[in-house]
């Protein structure tokens, strides 16, 4: 016991010495940023691709001058997805947050009242509530460019209308949703259930338990004894790649399985293999590498050795997320320093985030041209209600279609309207 | 020198039988509470939220499984979902009737306490990882039926938010205010349980727990002190879940409250001490908080190496640290932490004077 016990102390004492090393101070102007990110947990795969193109869009930033002059310097905070510790680094770190990306929407919730009170606004792009589109209920949540998860649901109606040949042909047509059974895999089916009832079309959802990994059951039900027509996914992580060899085993074509734009990168499909090939997913951003901004990524920052992540991810799907997310952050922050000064705060960037526009024309100047869709924020709008690209895995990798396909504005307007009203009763206020 | 026996004479029952026969413990005890009840103005808003206030709540709901689990010694792996049940209780009692919050935490164990009583029904007739199984059933069960009834779940998100939480003419907004809440119910729940244990129905619980068909035999009620040891630990995880509204997440989203999460507060009893009000919070303090130091501690060891450690490897080093000190404490004692500070307390008896 005396021995362990010496050397727990030593432990000790030598966790307590690092701990208090000088951080080192660095020249300059510099923005300091602590970031939610997760490199570990359950949905790692995602989690780290969006940090490392994120990073890289800072350090690219870094490279060419900075953000205003001011060099950003970012510490990470793991949180391995999960909310308790998620908390904890927003309330170590939000002295360094003027934004915070919660990237789960457990955090994003758990969040909601505590950005509120600090004055630091999330930036929850492609997740979250969808209510939060409706910016006088939620003055401290944007999506940006991507849409929230009731205009991806209505998108994805009008492109298979399009892919019918008409919204009349939706008309007694089977959908399937597979979701993972947590707030944000059941989020689309009010949506679901209106749209059915306005196109005709039949709509049915099935559960998984989470983490989603056992589905033969399900695929059971949905290949055999609803004999769906369509087959959403709204899973995230593993639960995105099993269905590939499910579906075969009940004999469903891939040709008919859509998802939803968590379940559409290379790292959900690469491991299915053949059975993926002809699968469709959803997507707010461009694909591949083939944007200047990508490419300036590879030559700048990679090609300098000073990548956040191993050079052969740069370029998928998540990699990609990251760098949009650090494109609309750039922006807004650069807006906010020339508009309000030094230093940033929560305050300044959630009005540079509530007056952001980003133009076709600046995404050309971003090297971002059909890589970021331009966008426009009002204090009424928040983002939410756009569309999405729709891209198709060939084997290797991800063809973004021609297209870009709008949801129902006033159907998502209306929803997005009514589930507001409800959190404001809750709220009380 | 201390801390000794020596001297001390008990001359009534009521002395004899305090919680605290040691004044030395007594001393201690009083100091701690002085200190949680002082240092909460002094620490930031980081310590209250980010730290204490999860220690406390995660703490309760691990002594209410401890109470099952320790001291009745049936498996349950449903603890988060009986959080839960306190979470919504608590959330639609005070956010939509206006309920006042004590009354909301009461009501949140009670009802707690109900479900996990016919959640605990089973116990009647399995034992042991049978068990665990059956109350895995209830977690999936509850946080299924909460998901699915509208009324409950408010809707698509399956999340209650509340308005501000005041308590009488004050508001609790500040981390102070939060912190004392969650303060004052984990004291006055663990001072009831500390008492619970050594009472008739305590004892019982750990008749159960040795041989249960022994315990039958000397008249012990198994149907009564299961069913009692369920909902008792339930009504605390209801309180806990509660808190979770009140103190901390200030809204009750199904999400916090899942299988993992049970897991994780078995985890705090087994590593805390099995049968101890004390290795309760320890435990607890083992897995809300140890994660959190030895991520502080790499990350700032990582910015001392310089740009030589990649982040993800700092992000998985976080957790094989994490499993290795898990190893390690349980390698050393295996009884868990609980434990070990009696060994201390043994050994402090002597200190500095040994005789063997």
């Amino acid at each position: 016991m005396c021995r362990w016990g010496r050397l727990f102390v030593v432990v000790c004492a030598l966790g307590a010495l690092v701990a208090a090393l000088p951080a080192g101070a660095a020249p300059g102007k510099v923005l300091k940023i602590a970031l939610h990110v997760y490199r570990t947990g359950p949905f790692a795969p995602g989690g780290s691709g969006i940090a490392g193109g994120l990073e890289d869009y800072f350090a690219l930033t870094n490279v060419k001058g900075g953000v205003e002059g001011y060099r950003i310097e970012w510490e990470e905070c793991e949180f391995a997805y999960d909310t308790a510790r998620g908390v904890e680094c927003y309330e170590r770190h939000k002295a360094n947050m003027p934004f915070v990306i919660p990237l789960s929407t457990g955090l994003t919730y758990a969040l909601l009242e505590r950005s509120e009170r600090d004055q630091i606004p999330l930036l929850t792009m492609g997740y979250g509530r969808s209510d939060a589109t409706d910016g006088r209920t939620f003055p401290w949540i944007f999506f940006g460019p991507a849409a929230n998860y009731w205009s991806q649901a209505a998108s994805w109606i009008r492109y298979l209308a399009a892919r019918e040949g008409g919204e009349g042909n939706l008309r007694g047509k089977k959908l399937a949703l597979l979701h993972l059974d947590i707030p944000y895999g059941r989020e689309p089916i009010p949506m679901f259930q209106r749209l059915a009832a306005r196109f005709g079309f039949e709509f049915r959802n099935f559960p998984l338990p989470m983490p989603g990994i056992e589905q033969s059951a399900a695929w059971v039900d949905i290949a055999r004894r609803y004999q769906a027509d369509y087959v959403f996914q709204w899973n995230w992580g593993a639960s995105c790649t099993v269905p590939f060899t499910e579906m075969s085993k009940v004999g469903f074509s891939v040709e008919r399985f859509l998802g939803v734009w968590w379940c559409g990168s290379e790292e959900d499909v690469r491991p299915a293999g053949k059975l993926a090939v002809g699968y469709v997913a959803a997507n707010f951003h461009g694909a591949g590498r083939n944007y200047p901004v990508i490419r300036e990524i590879l030559e700048k920052v990679h090609g300098a050795g000073r990548g956040n992540i191993e050079t052969a991810r740069v370029g998928t799907v998540f990699y990609n997320r990251g760098v949009i997310h650090g494109i609309v952050l750039v922006e807004a922050m650069r807006n906010a320093l020339r508009q309000y000064g030094p230093p940033l705060t929560g305050k300044k960037m959630r009005d540079a985030l509530e007056a952001l526009e980003i133009t076709e024309a600046r995404t050309r100047e971003l090297g971002a041209w059909r890589f970021v869709p331009p966008f426009k924020h009002t204090p009424d709008y928040h983002g939410g209600i756009s569309g999405m690209f729709v891209q198709r895995w060939d084997g290797t990798e991800w063809k973004v279609l021609p297209g870009y396909w709008n949801p129902y504005e006033e159907l998502v307007w209306q929803v997005v309207r009514e589930q507001a009203a409800e959190y404001r009763r809750q709220r009380g206020r | 020198m201390v801390y000794r026996e020596a001297g001390i004479y008990h001359a009534t029952y009521a002395q004899d039988a305090r919680l605290f026969p040691i004044p030395a413990d007594r001393v201690g005890v009083v100091l701690l509470l002085g200190a949680a009840v002082a240092v909460a103005p002094l620490l930031g808003e980081y310590w209250l939220r980010g730290i204490l206030i999860p220690f406390l709540v995660y703490g309760l709901a691990a002594l209410g499984l401890n109470l099952v689990t320790g001291y009745a010694g049936l498996l349950s792996l449903g603890q988060a979902a009986f959080m839960a049940v306190g979470a919504y209780t608590a959330a639609i009692l005070y956010g939509r009737y206006g309920v006042p919050v004590p009354l909301s935490l009461l009501a949140s164990g009670l009802m707690g306490a109900l479900v996990g009583a016919v959640a605990g029904a089973p116990s009647l007739r399995i034992k042991g990882l049978y068990l665990a199984v059956a109350t895995l059933c209830a977690q999936f069960l509850i946080t299924w039926t909460i998901q699915r009834v509208p009324w409950i779940s408010g809707g698509v998100y399956a999340t209650l938010n509340i308005p501000p939480v005041r308590l009488g003419p004050w508001v609790l907004d500040s981390p102070a205010e939060q912190y004392y809440l969650a303060l004052g119910a984990v004291v006055l729940l663990t001072v009831f349980a500390l008492n619970l244990v050594r009472t008739r129905v305590g004892r019982a619980w750990q008749a159960i727990r040795e041989q249960d068909v022994s315990a039958a035999v000397i008249g012990v009620s198994l149907l009564r002190y299961k069913l009692l040891a369920f909902a008792a630990s339930s009504f605390y995880a209801g309180v806990a879940g509660a808190l979770v509204v009140f103190s901390w997440y200030g809204a009750a989203n199904i999400e916090e409250f899942n299988l993992l999460n049970s897991i994780r507060i078995l985890g705090m009893v087994v590593i805390g001490g099995m049968g101890s009000v004390l290795g309760s919070f320890l435990g607890a303090g083992f897995v809300t908080l140890l994660p959190i130091f030895v991520s502080v501690v790499l990350h700032a060891a990582a910015k001392a190496a310089g740009g030589a450690v990649t982040s993800d490897m700092v992000a998985n080093l976080e957790h094989i640290l994490f499993g290795a000190l898990i190893v390690f404490f349980l390698a050393v004692e295996p009884l868990g932490l609980a434990h070990l500070w009696k060994r201390l307390k043994d050994r402090l008896r002597l200190w500095p004077f040994p005789y063997y």
